[in-house]
């Protein structure tokens, strides 16, 4: 970084951060303890919320300036945000990250490439789900061609990270694009009626976990849902978010919260605690523009978990759930629990399965090392992480990891794929199994 | 000393200290160093020049003796949590990081002691030596962050002080490394010891001014037998202090005795929705443990007590599970008045048990005079008070009043024949008012013993001993 840039990010601190909430932090530390980073680099304090805020607080007060080590304790954050629930003087710190990394990304040289994919990724693909289905298709097409036998035979994938071939390994296959775009919008409740409800689909949920939402939705309408799919939804914009494209990520909250109060659901649900704990906050991303930040309310007071919604309707009482005998386990999403603050209703669904022991795992509240484009960002620390949770999910003696969260789905796949359980364990999103138990 | 000779002492330094601890080991990035430059005391900041992270006692000792060389000045440090700016680097220097020396050597059975690093996290004995049936009694609110290195250095204190006193109370040898660069040992497995001065006692608090704790040995007692907690329930403050003197008049020692004001209770409820009452002025916390006939005995009595002290309501915590959840968000309680507030200033004053009741009018009626918010809550039964100011460190004419108001809450504190802190150190913010508690001539025993462990002054600089005693208000009498 230049001279030049430095004073510049230095300025837009000053003017874009919170300052109460930089105040707000009291310094006890309470926050040490949950932090995986903290944790998994022996304690530096560099890596922890305590620290970070200080960096930020450091670069607002001008006693830092911002260098590459800073910005390099920001990118090592997960963003799980395990240190909010813990925080006594509440502090939030998901939205002091945002807003820091927001800056930084702001202000960041990159590479013409680099600059030109993130675009890509960015403001190109996720935005609209359109063209991601076609590149996820084209992943099914890869997928389907036996490409990837024949990758792997020759060492293709040795060439990428190892995170990266092992995720190539786990991931699910992606449906044609024919099945996709013939999915209808409207399912008719089953049983009583009891709420209307409106299924945030999500982009990579909607694609590569396709079957998953179908499963949401067959739950949904067993529960008494009539569940309608609103058009022109997008991507909910957490990755934008998380990788410093706040703009971006503002525009895709204005279009999600018109697409949705087209349909005038009593409910919007979600399946994903990534996507969910975004939406979850749209009034906050949003609270800068007056016309738009009643309308974010009142979307963010509709929005469920799905697991919350079931629960909320009785479904485990009013349905007979029974699986062959297994113990179960379940790993939490993050953001789920710890923004959501949706843990016992997942918990308590399984729990509800004829057949199933359910397993408490050690840990199952901290992160599993997937956090969004996490892994694939930061695969050494990721891959550590996982590593270490995968010991406290053998100690568990599980057959059937179950998820949240796409990303926390993916990541338990691979984990299991790395200590070489493939076949005899295996990682499953709860809607999947639910269905599955209900069958 | 010119920059550019500053520069060239600072790199001279670092390649000593590299050589000790290894490079990996010395860090002077500014990230590396803004973030060891504060501890957990609000308003206190200053960067050190290295942080150095030495990986056993002999390195330890070997950069003591360096510093020692050099006159650089060294900050030990564990978790820095604690609130009297104990380990703020105020003349830069080093911080000397000791979360490299965090193994638990020796579980004794026999002996009943437990042997440890400095840099293990106290919680982590606490679970360890209880799931043998054992108990380290000593519970500072932070236990689950602070390492015992801190508490020892601090001689912290926590929830079960009334009865089982503090850290000092459970220490019963020490490796410590010396300013100039010995190694030395203090006391032994022994129940018995009288040889010598008790440097282990010296030691213990001496809050890093004296030399660095290598290592500890630390007596446990047998795991209580049960325990039952109550809350008793107040809309008078002053019914709430006379309870805890009553209780302890009538020769009942509880485990815990703690009290909380509406402030308090407000801001903790808003934190762990325990549902806790918040439309009552104040709280006691109550715990006895011990054989199961004597704890139901006791509480039955401390209810009676309580009520007959015209507490609105007593209840019964219904499960340990609820008890635990209480002691929790008691634990919370300063940072979560963190919440009202943009600074929050702890203190620390400790007044003998029967005076809980004046001092706790006392402080709402100082807070009044200032014009300042504080809030208490503390340790009702051994008399150590949190009085807490939520205040905002940007308006300096605020600040001032809350200097004012805490410096006559100290004087009331001695005056009433307590003292400036029961369990969180003197370090910087109570410098100023030690002389008050101890006299001129007790400062100068404490001057000639610094003179003669740390003739260079390079150990924890700045702190325990201030430049200038704050003038007291009224004379003292």
């Amino acid at each position: 970084m230049t001279a030049t840039e430095k004073k510049k990010i230095q300025h837009d601190f000053k003017e874009k951060m919170d300052y109460d909430e930089l105040l707000n932090c009291m310094r006890c530390g309470f926050c040490l303890p949950s932090c995986p980073t903290y944790i998994e680099t022996g304690h530096q304090e560099k890596y922890s919320p305590r620290g970070r805020i200080a960096l930020m607080k450091g670069i607002t007060d001008g006693i830092v300036e911002p260098d590459d080590d800073i910005a390099h304790s920001l990118d090592l954050c997960l963003g799980c945000r395990a240190c909010e629930p813990v925080c006594p003087s509440g502090v939030q710190y998901g939205h002091l990250l945002e807003d820091a990394r927001s800056i930084l990304q702001e202000h960041k040289k990159e590479s013409v490439p680099v600059k030109m994919l993130r675009k890509g990724i960015f403001n190109e693909l996720f935005p609209h789900q359109n063209r991601l289905e076609t590149a996820t298709s084209l992943l099914g097409i890869y997928q389907r061609s036996g490409l990837p036998k024949v990758a792997r035979k020759i060492g293709f994938m040795n060439l990428f990270p190892e995170s990266m071939a092992t995720m190539e390994k786990v991931l699910p296959e992606v449906p044609k694009r024919k099945e996709i775009r013939q999915r209808p919008r409207f399912f008719e409740h089953e049983n009583e009626k009891k709420a209307t409800v409106a299924l945030f689909a999500g982009c990579l949920m909607d694609t590569m976990f396709f079957s998953t939402n179908n499963a949401t939705i067959r739950l949904l309408q067993k529960a008494g849902c009539d569940v309608v799919i609103p058009e022109n939804q997008l991507c909910c914009g957490a990755l934008h978010g998380h990788s410093g494209e706040l703009g971006k990520a503002k525009e895709m909250a204005k279009e999600n919260i018109d697409a949705f109060e087209a349909a005038d659901a009593d409910y919007i649900i979600t399946n994903a605690g990534g996507c969910g704990a975004f939406l979850i906050e749209y009034d906050h991303i949003l609270a800068d523009e007056p016309e738009w930040v009643e309308r974010a309310k009142k979307f963010v007071s509709k929005l469920k978990d799905i697991s919350a919604i079931l629960v909320a309707l009785d479904f485990q009482n009013r349905h007979r759930l029974k699986l062959p005998d297994q113990i179960v386990t379940y790993q939490d999403s993050c953001h789920l629990r710890n923004v959501m603050h949706t843990f016992s209703e997942p918990r308590l669904l399984l729990q509800s399965i004829e057949g199933v022991t359910y397993e408490e795992m050690e840990g199952a509240d901290t992160c599993c090392g997937s956090a969004g484009d996490y892994n694939i960002v930061q695969p050494k620390m990721a891959m550590q992480i996982l590593d270490h949770k995968m010991e406290k999910v053998e100690k568990t003696q599980a057959k059937t990891v179950v998820t949240a969260n796409p990303g926390c789905l993916l990541e338990m796949k691979a984990g299991i794929e790395r200590v070489g359980k493939t076949g005899e364990m295996r990682a499953v999103h709860i809607a999947d199994l639910l269905l599955e138990a209900l069958e | 000393m010119s920059a550019a000779k500053v520069k060239k002492k600072l790199s001279l330094l670092k390649e000593k200290l590299t050589s000790i601890v290894g490079e990996k080991n010395v860090d002077d990035s500014s990230s590396g160093r803004l973030v060891y430059s504060y501890d957990a005391t609000p308003n206190y900041q200053a960067m050190p020049d290295f942080v150095v992270s030495p990986g056993n006692a002999e390195e330890v000792a070997s950069v003591l003796k360096l510093c020692s060389e050099t006159e650089t000045p060294v900050y030990s440090r564990g978790s820095g949590t604690n609130l009297c700016a104990d380990t703020c680097p105020v003349n830069g220097g080093i911080v000397l990081l000791l979360k490299r020396l965090d193994q638990i050597l020796e579980l004794d059975k026999e002996n009943l002691t437990i042997t440890v690093q400095p840099g293990v996290i106290t919680k982590e004995i606490s679970e360890m030596v209880e799931e043998e049936g054992l108990f380290y009694p000593p519970d500072p609110s932070s236990m689950k962050i602070s390492t015992i290195g801190g508490n020892l250095s601090e001689n912290s204190g926590g929830l079960r002080g009334l009865k089982y006193g503090v850290t000092r109370d459970y220490v019963m040898a020490l490796q410590i490394a010396l300013p100039n660069g010995e190694l030395i040992r203090t006391g032994g497995k022994l129940t018995k010891d009288v040889a010598g001065y008790d440097l282990t006692r010296l030691f213990v608090g001496s809050e890093g001014t004296l030399g660095v704790i290598t290592e500890a040995t630390l007596k446990l007692i047998p795991k209580p037998e049960s325990q039952k907690t109550i809350l008793a329930l107040y809309q008078d403050i002053e019914a709430a202090g006379r309870s805890v003197s009553t209780i302890i008049a009538h020769k009942m020692i509880p485990v815990t005795l703690e009290f909380l004001d509406q402030d308090t209770i407000k801001a903790v409820e808003d934190f762990t929705h325990i549902g806790l009452p918040t439309d009552v002025k104040a709280i006691l916390l109550i715990v006895q443990d011990g054989p199961r006939e004597i704890v139901e005995r006791d509480i039955h009595s401390i209810a009676e007590i309580c009520r007959s002290e015209d507490a609105v309501d007593v209840r019964l915590a219904a499960s340990d599970e609820e008890a635990e959840k209480l002691a929790t968000a008691r634990r919370s309680a300063l940072s979560a008045l963190a919440r009202l507030k943009p600074t929050t200033i702890l203190e620390d004053a400790t007044v003998p048990r029967s005076e809980i009741a004046t001092m706790v009018r006392a402080i709402s009626e100082i807070a009044e005079k200032y014009n300042v918010r504080i809030s208490t809550f503390g340790h009702a039964g051994d008399g150590n008070l949190h009085p807490t100011c939520l205040t905002d460190a940007r308006d300096q004419d605020e600040m001032r009043r809350v200097e004012e108001a805490f410096a006559e809450i100290f004087e009331k504190a001695i005056e009433l024949g307590g003292t400036l802190t029961g369990e969180h150190g003197v370090g910087m913010t109570k410098a100023p008012y030690l002389e008050w508690k101890l006299g001129a001539a007790g400062i100068d025993v404490m001057r000639g013993i610094k003179q003669a462990v740390d003739p260079k002054g390079i150990m924890n600089q700045g702190k325990v001993f201030a430049e200038k005693t704050k003038e007291r208000a009224v004379a003292a009498k």
